[in-house]
């Protein structure tokens, strides 16, 4: 599904990313962890093509596919998705608008016509029981004004209607309360299947309880420094990052 | 397709006005140059009464001792009036009796500015006259709205026809030496609409105007009249487009609104004029006086999208004179390139209870410039009064300007102003947000302008709303830096 080869990425002339290798399978669910400035946000952002990112070595493929030259909307409509550590607001654009925007620019590139409002409005109330999430969320204006969790909601939300292939977490359980994060890690088991993959991008185990990841994988100074099972991601609890350092 | 900057650079240079065609009709076209003979060959010209003829000399004498304002934020080459012909008509005769006896060319004009007079009288039930250059052409579905006792006919129909009422309200809100502009107009004024609403009378249909100036070297100076009579409601809608030409044209037009006692007046304009080329040349100059008066319980509310001229100087306003009268300002005004707007509004409060709503969202690209400029003013006798204003910003790139001039002034301690102001950007990040989901930036751009615009977009009529959306994603296009 998703392999990167030999990943290298600067910002401004500052090299975050410095040779990741990754092979994630359909139907895995992968963990990067790390502490924080180790490049987990980078890592994302640069496999969903933000032209902020340099990438100056190695490439990126989906599906065999070389993404490189690829604008982050043509990475979109091959199955990418990139739930935001900080969702932005755009005012006076609903929720509902929004994803329906998204859903018929992703449709349009595959030469489908647009969805039929009652199939949109089926799919919103399946996905949005599925969340917890309530009709007037729906036509609120994007982000704006939301807490911390509706953000992160609204991401495995849009996740959930828009069927990725490849669904990138980060940092989604940040700002998360225990039934929040019950809600969301819900929500990304309902959506894990055997034709798509999960990688989810975290700071703390947390989340790892609730989401289980196939294997675990520790990025550090840019480098993926040790992969492992669940059980790696426990023992970086247990005895936090600093043994990792000294691996890198 | 996300686009670098050097791209959208140059897909906006190439970016054509879409309204751009000329028609080739036959004109009947008075020479250049402002003097009194032109003033009474236009008068003889359109066989008006000797106290029309009057009316216009006055005005013009007003006008010779005025100076064309300059306090406004814009910059141009002032016009020269005498080098513009004040009077321009499509030959043949100038009033038809059915479509079929209308010039074809003229015909295919409307196809291409999207007015297919027979689709609109069948799907939208819009009744509609179309002023070009400066003389009506068609007002279609008169009969229907004959039945109802309204009148809704080209002005010089109106003095024809109608001149007592014509004489009872022409200049009443806007005295022909209120600004250098409208001196001007009420001088030279060649056509522009008429609407009467009867006592009591719902119109059943909206009203609609289209403005096209077509020859060169001609300035539009239209007048438009609207009476509510008492307890009458009438929704009325204005379009305006222009053929793309390197030469200024200079449109200055005249619009009153009088609304008597519990009489509501919906006014809204999408104006596209020509905004001129890439590099700023061309365009029309937009200098419009439009103004309402506001008798006891009435409303009037005016809804304007902005999105063409090179520059517009243009404030829709309320006298709220009758006790409990409300008046409302909705704008969208967009500028690109070169383009420099300054448009706002002035709501005067001088009954009880009256009460008035500004809500204006200006959004900049390019290398232009946009100003609110709005004033509230409270009487000494109003009690009461009320004003809520909003004003919204948004830039886009790093070379355009917006700026908010609001006045208030208040001579009564029991009123209530209340003024907001934002401005803000199209974020990077908003984009990659929306680029993320799949949607490309054209597309994000439309999406964020028309959640900015909301608020005023919904007080359109439905039909105008799309149209107005359609205009903002063109005028916008490629325009991100």
């Amino acid at each position: 599904m998703l392999t990167i080869e030999n990943l290298h990425a600067e910002v401004e002339g500052r090299t975050i990313l410095n040779g990741i290798d990754l092979n994630v399978k359909a139907g895995e669910v992968h963990a990067i962890m790390g502490p924080n400035g180790s490049g987990k946000s980078t890592l994302s952002s640069v496999i969903a093509g933000n032209e902020d990112y340099d990438v100056t070595q190695g490439k990126i493929l989906l599906k065999g596919k070389d993404l490189s030259g690829l604008d982050p909307e043509e990475r979109a409509h091959l199955g990418i998705f990139l739930s935001f550590q900080y969702p932005v607001e755009i005012p006076g654009v609903t929720v509902t608008n929004f994803i329906k925007t998204a859903i018929n620019a992703n449709r349009k590139a595959q030469g489908l016509s647009d969805l039929g409002a009652s199939e949109l409005l089926k799919k919103i109330r399946e996905k949005s029981t599925l969340l917890d999430i309530d009709s007037k969320f729906l036509s609120r204006s994007l982000n704006e004004g939301f807490s911390g969790g509706e953000k992160k909601r609204n991401e495995i939300f849009q996740m959930a209607m828009l069927e990725p292939t490849l669904a990138i977490l980060d940092e989604t359980d940040s700002g998360l309360d225990i039934d929040a994060l019950k809600i969301v890690a819900n929500g990304v088991n309902k959506f894990k299947a055997k034709e798509n993959a999960v990688v989810v991008i975290t700071h703390y185990q947390r989340l790892l309880e609730y989401i289980v990841p196939d294997f675990v994988h520790v990025l550090f100074g840019g480098k993926i420094v040790k992969s492992g099972t669940k059980e790696l991601a426990h023992e970086l609890e247990a005895k936090g990052y600093d043994w990792i350092k000294e691996l890198a | 397709m996300a686009y670098t900057e050097e791209e959208l650079k140059k897909e906006l240079e190439t970016k054509e006005y879409e309204y751009g065609f000329y028609t080739d009709i036959e004109s009947d076209t008075f020479p250049v140059g402002l003097n009194e003979d032109i003033i009474r060959k236009i008068s003889e010209k359109k066989g008006e009464p000797e106290w029309m003829t009057e009316w216009r000399l006055e005005a013009f004498s007003s006008f010779k001792k005025m100076v064309e304002p300059d306090w406004s934020n814009v910059k141009y080459k002032k016009p020269d009036l005498q080098k513009i012909s004040y009077y321009s008509a499509p030959k043949q005769k100038p009033k038809y009796n059915s479509l079929e006896e209308v010039d074809p060319e003229l015909l295919k004009t409307f196809d291409k500015l999207g007015i297919s007079i027979d689709e609109q009288k069948k799907l939208s039930g819009v009744a509609v006259d179309i002023v070009m250059d400066s003389v009506s052409v068609a007002t279609t579905f008169r009969e229907t709205l004959a039945k109802k006792g309204i009148i809704f006919c080209s002005i010089s129909e109106a003095i024809q026809k109608h001149p007592e009422l014509v004489k009872k309200y022409i200049g009443t809100v806007i005295p022909p030496r209120d600004n250098y502009y409208s001196a001007l107009n009420s001088a030279v004024f060649t056509d522009g609409s008429f609407c009467y609403i009867p006592k009591g009378v719902r119109c059943p249909m909206e009203l609609s105007t289209y403005f096209r100036i077509n020859q060169a070297g001609t300035g539009q100076f239209e007048r438009t009249l609207v009476i509510a009579d008492k307890q009458s409601y009438v929704s009325y809608l204005e379009g305006c487009t222009a053929p793309s030409r390197d030469e200024n044209q200079l449109h200055a037009a005249v619009v009153e609104l009088i609304a008597l006692d519990d009489a509501e007046i919906k006014y809204s304009t999408v104006q596209n004029w020509f905004p001129g080329d890439k590099n700023g040349k061309g365009g029309v100059f937009n200098f419009v006086t439009k103004r309402g008066l506001c008798h006891n319980r009435s409303k009037i509310s005016w809804t304007q999208v902005e999105t063409g001229s090179a520059v517009t100087w243009k404030y829709p306003s309320c006298v709220l004179k009758g006790d409990n009268s409300i008046g409302e300002f909705y704008s969208i005004a967009v500028t690109n390139n070169f383009q420099q707007a300054d448009t706002g509004t002035k709501m005067v409060h001088l009954g009880n209870n009256t009460r008035s709503t500004i809500i204006s969202k200006g959004i900049s690209a390019g290398k232009s410039q946009n100003s609110y400029r709005g004033l509230v003013k409270v009487g000494s006798r109003a009690k009461n009064a009320r004003n809520f204003s909003q004003c919204d910003s948004l830039l886009m790139g790093n070379n355009c300007g917006a700026h908010t001039f609001p006045y208030i002034e208040a001579k009564n301690n029991s009123a209530q102003v209340e003024h907001e102001a934002t401005t803000s950007k199209i974020g990077e990040d908003q984009i990659f947000y929306c680029n993320q989901r799949g949607i490309d930036t054209e597309k994000a751009i439309a999406l964020i302008v028309n959640g900015f615009s909301k608020e005023v977009l919904n007080k359109l009529p439905m039909e105008f709303a799309v149209e107005a959306q359609k205009l903002l994603e063109i005028s916008l296009e490629g325009s991100v830096g």
